[in-house]
């Protein structure tokens, strides 16, 4: 039976709303899917990162168009999704660049966002039934 | 509370080794063992790399 267009549409909507939950917190695409196992462990482990990041005073870098390297890192912070603007709006993510962990830091909070980007799209995979 | 750079090394090897088998293994045992492959290279491949380092002095 072919597939009507309202059907494709309809899920349509529904991948791009799974991607969306799946970026605005860790593992929420694949909780939604079922995938409860794996769901908890990038939840747990991606929140854990990103949070260490920040205990390492490592930077969540603001969007700076004359700055390619800089808006580039903050691209990769916003993986991580909603997380990055509760911490901004909170006064989290500063950077202290004289702390000897700063670096850690950013690579913790870039890497949890590029990580949270790969999950993302390991959902939208499941979603097109590739896995 | 104090940080090193082995321990930091060994805990953002880890996390990315967690993320990592959960993405690339679906049965829990595979993720296990993948995961703790993953984490055994990374952490030897860090250390080895620091010791090839060492011979380079800047």
């Amino acid at each position: 039976m072919r597939a009507t267009t309202a059907d494709r549409e309809q899920s349509a909507t529904y991948t791009y709303l799974i991607c969306l939950a799946a970026w605005a917190i860790p593992g929420a695409g694949h909780l939604l899917l079922g995938r409860i196992h794996k769901g908890v462990i990038f939840l747990v482990a991606l929140t854990l990162m990103f949070l260490c990041g920040l205990w390492l005073e490592g930077r969540l870098f603001p969007v700076e168009i004359r700055q390619p390297l800089v808006a580039l890192a903050a691209l990769a912070d916003m993986g991580i999704g909603l997380a990055f603007f509760i911490a901004r709006g909170a006064g989290a993510g500063a950077g202290r660049v004289v702390a000897q962990t700063y670096e850690y830091g950013n690579a913790f909070l870039i890497v949890a966002g590029l990580l949270n980007m790969l999950v993302v799209l390991d959902a939208f995979d499941i979603t097109q039934g590739r896995k | 509370m104090r940080t090193s750079h082995l321990g930091l090394m060994i805990l953002f090897a880890l996390f990315v080794s967690i993320v990592f088998a959960a993405l690339m293994r679906d049965d829990p045992k595979q993720q296990l063992r993948f995961g703790a492959q993953l984490f055994g290279a990374f952490v030897v491949g860090g250390i080895a790399l620091g010791w090839i380092l060492y011979f380079f002095p800047v």
